[in-house]
């Protein structure tokens, strides 16, 4: 019995010191103004002041946009993956960009979005001339679901891997079409799948600050990007907090919304 | 037959898009000139620039110190923790330990960076190579947890009980059958730490303070200032290097199937005899 709980202490001191107390911590900063004083104003200024729900409203409808257009690419992806040989590979294939340092992918869309860069040199090639790329919201939209195509793949991959291929047969031999065995077997069997996509892409969407500030100039301001810049520039440490506290209230909240509600049916299985 | 066609350009686009940027990348590494947008000559200058910068290799030094260190004092405290959780009766407290186990795993980059500049300033504790460190072991953590746990669970309870009959101690079941059984695990969680490390630049950023750098922060720094094809020569080492991790990975988690296979056929063999 005593053996037990040393071997917890090392881990229980991390619990303590690297999880309960920085969240505690940026809770407890919340309430606290530039100067050091405790206040409910960070919050009141955050639900009256226009600017900073405006600026929640944006990153969650372009995390939304990034998020769907993620899945739009992703399902076909994941599924025509799943018909090819050696699938493994192939999906091996799809992660191996996930290993490469993500400022570095972020840092060729530099080099290929510029103003005499390749894709402004194949706008002219096809005669439509070239256009400013960089720093709009659209680059900052392209380049994140590029980032997070392959945390969509894999979800979906292996939920359709999962998938009983005589449900597929069946809806067949029922005289289901090809679309409508999609629509009723294939789709709500990998729903799971495509959930544990959305949570891995939707919440890291909402705070990219890497990527807003180098592809998207200081146009698109997200979650991430206001409490980078109330930390590290203006060093408004309160400020910051409150928005980190939104920050993870939504991530609850997209949590709560894309739970995994199979263990209460159970009808399928 | 002509749909099969159609699905294969759909995936041979899909695979453009996702390597394209790399391959553009690293093609640049070899350029002659300046840009990213002409290709006037191949030439090696850049890598010699990149050879000879003794701060960007300074930097790449610290970030291999910082990952080694963090993913090895990780793989220490997260193995303990999954034995401790593991052995841990009351499903309520073995269920509360996993779930602060997992705070960190979902919370995003910046959340924990920004707790994390709180608690360090809070506690006066200066930014810089400490924290750092600090921070990657504590991100880490969780996943070692959630490697080894797993492979403790498939350990049977019995093992562990035919040990103690047969005299064994705490230690020497410890050293002599659990820890053995649940190696790939560590291994696994060790090796994901490590790329954990190699990979985070949001929570360094916050922590980082001013005089110490890591990989990530300066490619930041060099990427705000515009192209600089030393960090394409750079890509395309990190580049190599991530390839070997994957088929080091591959072949550890084609290891771990092998021995999970060998230990199948023990047990069988055992039964059957």
């Amino acid at each position: 019995m005593h053996k037990k709980t040393t071997y917890l202490i090392p881990y229980m001191l991390w619990i303590g010191l690297f999880v309960i107390a920085p969240m505690a911590l940026i809770l407890y900063q919340s309430f606290f103004n530039i100067s050091g004083h405790f206040t409910m104003g960070n919050y009141e200024q955050y639900l009256t002041n226009g600017v900073y729900l405006k600026m929640t409203f944006n990153s969650i409808l372009y995390a939304l946009i990034i998020t769907m257009s993620t899945l739009l690419i992703s399902y076909p992806t994941a599924l025509l993956l799943n018909r090819l040989k050696n699938k493994q590979f192939w999906l091996l294939l799809v992660i191996l960009p996930t290993w490469i340092n993500l400022l570095l992918k972020t840092y060729a869309f530099i080099g290929l979005f510029s103003q005499n860069g390749s894709v402004n040199d194949f706008l002219r090639f096809v005669g439509v001339g070239s256009h400013q790329i960089l720093f709009t919201d659209a680059s900052f939209i392209f380049v994140a679901a590029y980032i997070e195509i392959p945390f969509m793949i894999l979800p979906i991959f292996n939920s359709l891997a999962e998938l009983n291929p005589s449900m597929i047969n069946a809806s067949r031999d029922l005289g289901a079409n090809s679309w409508q065995t999609f629509r009723r077997v294939i789709l709500p069997l990998t729903m799971p799948g495509v959930k544990a996509g959305f949570q891995a892409i939707f919440i890291p969407s909402l705070s990219l600050f890497m990527i807003t500030r180098l592809i998207g100039g200081n146009r698109v301001i997200t979650l991430g990007t206001a409490i980078e810049e109330h930390f590290l520039v203006t060093q408004n440490w309160g400020m910051g907090s409150t928005i980190g506290v939104v920050l993870i209230l939504a991530m609850f909240v997209v949590m709560y919304l894309t739970r995994d509600r199979k263990a209460k049916g159970g009808r399928i299985q | 037959m002509k749909k099969w066609h159609i699905s294969n350009l759909y995936l041979i686009f899909v695979f453009l898009v996702l390597y394209l940027p790399i391959i553009y990348l690293i093609f640049y590494s070899f350029n002659a000139g300046d840009t990213m947008d002409h290709f006037s000559g191949f030439s090696w200058r850049h890598y010699g620039t990149l050879l000879s910068d003794s701060r960007m290799i300074s930097i790449v030094l610290n970030t291999l110190i910082i990952a080694l260190l963090s993913s090895l004092i990780a793989t220490i405290v997260g193995t303990l923790g999954a034995l401790g959780i593991y052995s841990t009766k009351k499903a309520a407290v073995k269920n509360g330990l996993l779930s602060l186990n997992n705070v960190l795993m979902v919370s995003p980059d910046v959340i924990i960076g920004a707790s994390f500049l709180i608690f360090f300033t809070f506690l006066g504790f200066s930014l810089g190579f400490g924290s750092v460190l600090l921070s990657h072991i504590a991100f880490s953590i969780p996943i070692v947890v959630l490697m080894v746990l797993p492979k403790i669970n498939e350990l049977p309870a019995t093992m562990v009980d035919a040990a103690y009959d047969l005299g064994a101690t705490t230690w020497q079941t410890l050293t002599k059958v659990i820890l053995p059984a649940i190696t790939p695990g560590i291994f696994a969680g060790f090796f994901m730490a490590f790329t954990y490390s190699l990979d985070d630049f949001a929570v360094t950023f916050f922590v980082t303070g001013n005089g110490f750098s890591t990989l990530s922060v300066e490619i930041y720094s060099r990427a705000r200032q515009g192209v600089d094809l030393e960090v394409n020569a750079l890509s395309t080492l990190m580049f190599i290097v991530s390839l070997l991790l994957v088929v080091g990975y591959y072949l550890l988690g084609r290891y771990n199937q092998s021995r999970r296979m060998q230990r199948v056929k023990a047990a069988e063999a055992k039964i059957n005899q």
